[in-house]
């Protein structure tokens, strides 16, 4: 059990948070209407008349957005509902065309369901989920293009979304944090938001209670809308239990409200202008029919469902070797775990998992890159570490070549000929290269014989200077000790 | 069920109707006749039977998830009582 605690005037302090995630469904057209999806389209050319509220348009659900449901509820380990119904949730606001939003208010599609997180010590803790369901995203407002005027774009009106729910279970801003980020990872392997939050296509409200440590039940909490990223997240529910802390040790009471965060000046506060929308007067959309689902297409979405990042974990472990730390790091993208597979089969894991989470990292961090537009492709790094492998070069030469590879773009083979950086095994050679190094040295092999043993080093870098790096290092070891007791 | 005064004012504020104090009182009137109506159906016995919606017949149908709309701009904005180059403009929203 992690213990965030707050040291406020008259005690210590815990904090009380649940979240509501609205996560945009990857599709093609809109919940429920034939328009296009996509980001970033000329204003209001993605809307069909339904999404503009005309009267007389009727709604038909999009059976790839009920799919996507259903295949986050599995992913999340969650009952799926075979009864699932619309509402209306009634309120104004201009990016609302029709006055309400279609939601599902008393039975949603996913029922109860979990999350694992991980914290930074490796310590693990499991996050409820209330629930999932399915409801429309509004369209969007732009504030600063006129003085006295909102530009309305409805483009967005009518997207898919998912609300996750969680339970009030998260007790830290960090497991906040590491619940968002694991939301995001899982529905990212499933393929049913992209999660990408600058976007908006993942945005949280926080609910945020505190209360004194030990005391049992929940004191009132206030929500924090329209979080658009994990640091504001946390950051948000900071500041958002110091303020209700220093309320509550003052000897007010914290008053239920919808409230802003403020990242410029680090603050909530209330948002008065939806005072009266909290009167939502849900009632069935009558425009639609109930949703039931049939056993056998849960069934089928649940085998075609992708592997998920525990289950990836525990494989990459297992198969390859990986540890813990280094298995979390593989998988956090899917991409990223993808990439280290295609190197891994083919070459020598350890070897794959060193120079994946070493050289390769940080050789697309200085290039700015990432795995998607990688410079170096899998089949190249596995070709790389093959050279290594069959002892073609040593590990220092290929730092060289993979430098080469991320400027150029040519095999590392190709660079290994042009540069000529075969490894020289010929003991011979590295004999005769040995020998004129201590020969030039005969003052520090005096040293050295007179019990500074740490001399051994300078002879083997100066060998391998000699010999542009290229000489096998073992074999280098082997001749000194051999020359230096002789 | 009695319904008061300042029940109907806020049921029409959140309706976005304005009503003078005279209306308030008719409308009173009006809905409290409803509400009485819907009353008497409650004393109708409906434990075992499940809320109806829709038919009951028949279930949501389901269209597949492919583009078939969009692109119609002017239609989009015909109705809007004001606008500006590609978008419906409103008052300013302040949050």
């Amino acid at each position: 059990m992690s213990s965030y605690r707050i040291t406020g005037e008259t005690g210590e302090w815990e904090i009380v948070v649940g979240m509501e995630v609205h996560a945009q469904v990857v599709s093609q057209s809109k919940l429920f209407s034939g328009a296009a999806t996509e980001y970033g389209g000329e204003p209001n050319t993605q809307v069909s008349l339904v999404d503009a509220g005309f009267p007389g348009m009727l709604p038909v659900l999009n059976k790839e957005c009920v799919a996507q449901a259903i295949r986050t509820g599995l992913g999340l380990r969650a009952q799926v509902n075979k009864y699932s119904r619309f509402d209306r949730k009634n309120y104004f606001y201009a990016d609302l065309p029709t006055g309400y939003q279609i939601s599902q208010f008393e039975h949603p599609i996913i029922g109860e369901g979990k999350v694992e997180i991980e914290l930074s010590e490796g310590e693990k803790r499991i996050i409820g989920v209330t629930r999932l369901h399915l409801e429309q995203d509004a369209g969007k407002s732009i504030h600063d293009q006129d003085p006295t005027r909102s530009f309305i774009d409805l483009n967005r009106a009518g997207v898919a979304l998912m609300e996750i729910v969680s339970e009030p279970d998260i007790r830290s801003p960090e497991e906040a944090g590491a619940y968002l980020r694991k939301l995001r990872q899982i529905l990212r392997y499933l393929g049913t938001c992209d999660g990408n939050m600058e976007e908006g296509s993942m945005r949280a409200d926080v609910n945020v209670s505190v209360r004194p440590v030990g005391e049992e039940g929940y004191r009132t909490r206030c929500e924090i809308k329209n979080l658009n990223s994990v640091r504001y997240v946390m950051q948000a529910i900071e500041v958002e239990a110091e303020r209700q802390i220093t309320i509550w040790e003052e000897g007010g009471t914290v008053d239920q409200e919808t409230r802003l965060f403020d990242h410029v000046k680090g603050e909530t506060r209330t948002m008065r202008s939806k005072d009266d929308a909290h009167d939502y007067r849900y009632f069935p959309d009558p425009d639609l029919l109930p949703l039931e689902l049939e056993q056998s297409w849960i069934d089928e979405l649940k085998a075609a469902l992708p592997e998920l990042p525990e289950d990836k974990r525990a494989r990459l472990e297992k198969d390859y070797g990986v540890s813990q730390y280094e298995s979390g790091v593989l998988t956090a993208e899917q991409s990223v775990a993808d990439f280290y597979e295609e190197v891994a089969r083919g070459a020598d894991a350890r070897l794959a998992t060193n120079w994946m989470l070493g050289d390769f990292f940080a050789a697309l961090n200085r290039t700015g890159r990432s795995i998607e537009d990688s410079p170096v492709s899998a089949q190249g790094l596995r070709e790389l570490l093959g050279l290594i492998s069959d002892s073609t070069i040593n590990g220092k030469i290929a730092k060289e070549v993979l430098e080469d590879m991320v400027e150029t773009g040519d095999s590392a083979s190709a660079i290994v000929d042009r540069k000529g950086l075969r490894q020289v095994t010929d003991s011979s050679a590295i004999e005769a290269t040995v020998q004129g190094i201590l020969d030039a040295n005969a003052d520090k092999v005096a040293e050295y014989k007179s019990g500074k043993d740490k001399l051994f080093g300078f002879f083997v870098g100066q060998t391998m200077k000699a010999m542009k790096g290229k000489a096998n290092p073992a074999m280098v070891n082997d001749v000194l000790k051999k020359l230096l007791s002789a | 069920m009695s319904l008061d005064a300042k029940k109907v004012a806020r049921i029409a504020r959140l309706a976005r109707i304005g009503l003078s104090d005279d209306e308030v009182q008719t409308y009173q009137k009006d809905m409290e006749g409803i509400i009485g109506w819907v009353e008497q159906l409650n004393e109708v016995d409906i434990t075992d039977v499940p809320p109806m919606v829709g038919t009951g017949l028949a279930t949501a149908r389901l269209r597949d998830d492919i583009v078939t709309d969009g692109e119609r701009r002017d239609d989009v904005l015909s109705n809007a009582p004001e606008r500006e180059g590609l978008f419906f403009t409103v008052p300013k929203v302040v949050e």
